[in-house]
């Protein structure tokens, strides 16, 4: 267990998020999507990446952050898309913006503490210390997982 | 594994297929020697591989098969049902060892020693002339001990029988057998040489015939000759392909049809600027369209395939519950692309022995019913406006239409009073519901209610239909209409709220342009659903932007696509129709599958994901519950005869007097020009459909003075037994839900009217139309029961 991993950092709000190297397909800047009605505002649309059409996960929502805030122009602020490979096939995560590419060991680990809230604890599956930032990694697999969340939004809806 | 194996597998389980039908064809026609031959022929190949590559359970299975087939095929015995039955244990057999050694390599611990025994039994009793007592003995297969002093007889040696061991070839006949066919030399002649050949003689058949003077040598070259052309024809004009290879092929058509249609978009624009660009890329277009239909008739396979085990499945069904049934197959040759034929085996399978189990009588109703002691189980296929339509046909009992609603109230999955006016289609159709199930006896074959309803999800979830017509006596009829591919489909790419979506061309009925400036007068709306006139008819509408949760803001433009699932119609308003465009259809990724109004999604053109619509799941969310508002697809009918009976439609007549007629009568609502009303016979009447319609004014029928008439006058078509009648109205007002309990007859009423109910804070004249036009053949007392039996 010694045996330093490499995480993929990205910024979204406040936190920061880290995602196994391995895990990751590719990084492209905001791309155009398209909305996908009734779906809850986690889904961030779907896009077309090179003929493969990917579902845009958007991680602000998922931690049920506040939208991305607008930029001077008024137009809102771009999302970055970290496509993933994920149990469900890739899966682009909507970031605010690409950080560089950390390396962990053990000492610096430690479990989420439990005073976390329960959506945030299920989703992050450790929190590695850095001088000054916490650095926390990202479940992948329950991030996109969304059929509940859909189908809450659904009844909700009704 | 070993390509080898592989090959052999392959070619085995193709060959199985046949086998399952050959051997069912044999017992009809014990004497088809054409088909004894095949099945010796496939045993053979079997055998002679399985040797070479060391299988020896399936070797000796198949060894002592082979024995027995080939004192068939030289008619030392005849087949019945015991040595039909062994056979066909044998194939099961020879496949569940196949099915063995493709999973683990081996052939299992199963040794088939009773199988061997009972195959060696039938073997040593044709040989010792007992041929003709095979009838009484009790068939000896299926692992079943029962005969002790048949175990006891030691492994007897089978007798050296002529099974001529040259070239084996899978495809075509031997020499020996070519020349015997032409007649050019007995069989005899070709035994003896067999024989020679046997005893050493290194020679090959046709030397050996010719050097004996039994034949020419032009004949053994001309029976050569012919053998090899079959030969190379067979193995030169068609070669195997791994699906995923064709899989892989498919997608970059794909791939390549976007880039077509993005290209095109393009060339259009700068048509003028740069011809060649736009020529070429024509060129391109039509070269993509072939390529396109080449590759799809790839993964086409006849519909034959999946049809050749049905016979088996028949057979074994109908002997378990003590049945004749025959299939016969009708465009075995229609084809549809591999996924399909795959997703429509198993409801097939369903169906059919379903048909046999519920459908077909026993030999001795049969009998009794004047109708030949076996029964038919057809089978049809055929092409039909680039879907497939496939027909189950059986001419058995049919579908009891009383029981079934019965068998439905019980379950409670409908209440008596739906029972008693549902048509008799809707009500054959209720099989379809789940948890429906009608056999008084749970068979181990069907009647667990789980059945119809899953044969149903599966259609529908490949995008068909499904339907089931009966006739008491006569048999059922179950016909499914499938696309013949789902990778790509036709589709028409609409926009709503700036968003582009694709609506499959297979649900698409016609599209009605609307009037915007009068979009609010077109629309009219009942108790909070809309619904438009189309020709007469009201066609139930969904506003595609507040079902996909868009604002409804104010439209420039609309459109009503009027759509088709379930044979039932309704139209949805959508912003704007763009095109119809040719759409890869693309899956659904786990995340959004479960909002359920979008069956997947496409690339456009411009490089934008498009998501499609799910036409059932868009129809479902907007509650277009059809049990509700049926709109008959026959197109005759306003409503379906169970929504009407307590639905009155409300008109204003003459100075403001509302009148509410019972919607059991009214056949359409019509508005006419009033310069086109004529008089006849000192009657208002007008020209309708090609009939001449008598009119009459309800304001005057009720007693309340003639109605005004405007440019156009609002009339409701009322059929009354086989006569039709127009009613003028001044104003229809709403179609409402009541149920009014009246004194039959009012007494101060003018004739006609039942009585008077508050409707929408309005007092309203409840009429009898009937009684109110006076039609002498319309019995007042018994108007619904009438009706209903005109409607039904």
């Amino acid at each position: 267990m010694s045996e330093p991993r490499q995480l993929c950092t990205m910024r979204v709000g406040p936190y920061l998020f880290g995602v196994d190297v391995s895990r990751i397909q590719e990084v492209i800047g905001h791309q155009p999507t398209t909305l996908v009605p009734l779906a809850p505002s986690v889904v961030g649309g779907l896009m077309n990446l090179r003929g493969q059409i990917l579902t845009a996960v958007d991680l602000r929502s998922r931690f049920n952050l506040p939208g991305r805030a607008a930029s001077e122009d008024g137009e809102p602020a771009e999302s970055t898309n970290v496509v993933v490979q994920t149990s469900s096939g890739p899966v682009s995560l909507l970031v605010d913006a690409i950080g560089e590419v950390l390396e962990v060991d053990e000492r610096q680990r430690e479990s989420t503490p439990s005073t976390v809230d329960e959506n945030t604890r299920r989703l992050v599956t450790s929190v590695y210390k850095f001088d000054g930032a916490l650095l926390l990694e990202l479940d992948v697999d329950r991030a996109v997982y969304l059929t509940e969340h859909v189908l809450q939004h659904l009844v909700g809806a009704r | 594994m070993d390509e080898l194996l592989t090959e052999f597998l392959i070619e085995s389980f193709e060959n199985l297929d046949q086998l399952d039908q050959d051997l069912v064809a044999l017992e009809h026609d014990p004497n088809d020697l054409e088909v004894l031959k095949s099945i010796f022929r496939t045993i053979h190949t079997v055998k002679g591989t399985c040797g070479f590559l060391g299988l020896s359970i399936l070797e000796s299975v198949a060894h002592v098969g082979e024995n027995l087939l080939s004192l068939l095929r030289d008619g030392v015995m005849q087949v019945d049902r015991p040595i039909a039955d062994a056979l066909m244990a044998l194939t099961d057999a020879v496949r569940s060892i196949l099915v063995n050694i493709e999973a683990t390599q081996h052939e299992g611990t199963e040794t088939y020693a009773d199988l061997i025994v009972t195959l060696e039994l039938l073997v040593i009793r044709a040989e010792s002339g007992e041929a003709q007592s095979v009838d009484e003995a009790v068939s000896p297969v299926a692992a079943e001990p029962a005969m002790p002093e048949v175990l006891a007889v030691p492994f007897i040696p089978v007798p050296f029988i002529p099974v001529p061991e040259y070239e084996a070839s899978p495809v075509g006949m031997r020499v020996g057998e070519l020349l015997v066919e032409q007649g050019v030399v007995s069989q005899v002649d070709v035994a003896i040489g067999l024989i020679k050949q046997e005893a050493g003689d290194p020679r090959r058949i046709g030397e050996i015939l010719t050097e004996a003077g039994n034949v020419t040598a032009e004949a053994v070259h001309a029976a050569v000759e012919s053998q090899q052309v079959g030969k190379a024809s067979a193995a030169d004009a068609t070669l195997r392909v791994d699906v995923a290879v064709l899989d892989k092929l498919m997608t970059l058509v794909g791939e390549l049809v976007l880039a077509r249609n993005q290209l095109l978009q393009v060339a259009t624009v700068s048509e003028a600027a740069d011809p060649l660009l736009y020529t070429t890329t024509q060129r391109l277009n039509t070269i993509t369209s072939e390529l396109q239909n080449g590759v799809m008739k790839t993964r086409m396979q006849p519909i034959g395939t999946v049809w050749s085990k049905f016979p088996r499945v028949a057979r074994d069904v109908a002997a378990a519950c003590g049945k004749q049934v025959r299939v016969d197959m009708d465009g075995k040759d229609t084809e549809l692309d591999k996924t399909i034929i795959e997703a429509i085996k198993d409801p097939l399978t369903h169906v059919i022995r379903n048909s046999i189990d519920h459908g077909i009588e026993s030999p001795e109703v049969r009998a009794e019913r004047g109708k030949p002691v076996e029964g038919v189980v057809l089978l049809r296929a055929s092409h039909e406006g680039g879907q497939v339509v496939i027909e189950i046909i059986d001419d058995g009992g049919g579908i009891d239409v009383g029981r079934v609603k019965a068998k439905a109230i019980e379950k409670g999955l409908i209440d008596v009073a739906t029972a008693a006016t549902m048509s008799e289609r809707d009500a054959t159709n209720l099989v379809f519901l789940p948890g429906f199930s009608t056999a008084e006896a749970v068979s181990n074959i069907s009647g667990r209610g789980v059945g119809m309803d899953v044969v149903k999800t599966n259609i529908e979830r490949i995008g068909g239909t499904i339907d089931l017509h009966s006739e008491m006596g006569v048999g059922s009829t179950l016909r499914i209409r499938i696309p013949l591919t789902l990778a790509i489909v036709p589709a028409l790419i609409i926009t709503c709220a700036g968003e582009k979506f694709a609506i499959p061309q297979v649900s698409l009925v016609e599209l009605v342009g609307l009037n915007t400036t009068a979009l609010a007068q077109s629309i009219e709306d009942i108790n909070g659903a809309a619904v438009y006139r189309l020709r007469g008819r009201l066609l139930p509408l969904l506003d595609l932007r507040s079902e996909l949760g868009f604002e409804a803001s104010q439209r420039e433009t609309a459109t009503i696509v009027v759509l088709k699932t379930d044979d039932r119609e309704f139209g949805l308003v959508v912003d704007t129709v763009n095109d119809t465009e040719e759409i890869v259809v693309k899956p659904l990724s786990a995340q959004i599958e479960a909002i359920r109004v979008f069956s997947g999604c496409t690339i456009m053109g411009d490089g934008r994901v498009a998501l499609i619509l799910d036409v059932a799941g868009v129809a479902s969310r907007g509650s277009v519950s059809f049990e509700e508002d049926a709109v008959a697809s026959d197109g005759d009918a306003l409503l379906s005869l169970d929504i009407r009976r307590d639905r009155y439609i409300v008109s204003e007549v003459a100075f403001g007097r509302r009148v509410a007629i019972s919607l059991l009568a009214v056949d359409r609502l019509e508005e006419i020009p009033s310069a086109s009303i004529e008089h006849a016979q000192g009657r208002e009447v007008v020209q309708y459909r090609g009939e001449i319609l008598s009119l009459a004014d309800l304001g005057t029928l009720t007693g309340a003075g003639s109605c005004d008439r405007g440019e156009t006058v609002p009339v409701v078509v009322c059929t009354i037994g086989s006569q039709r009648v127009g009613v003028i109205v001044q104003r229809i007002v709403d179609i409402v839900s009541e149920r009014f309990d009246f004194e039959s007859g009012g007494e101060h009423g003018s004739r006609g009217v039942l009585g008077s109910a508050v409707v929408q804070g309005v007092v309203t004249d409840v009429v009898d139309i009937v009684a109110a036009l006076g039609i002498p053949d319309g019995n007042p007392t018994s108007t619904s029961a009438e009706m209903e039996a005109s409607y039904v």
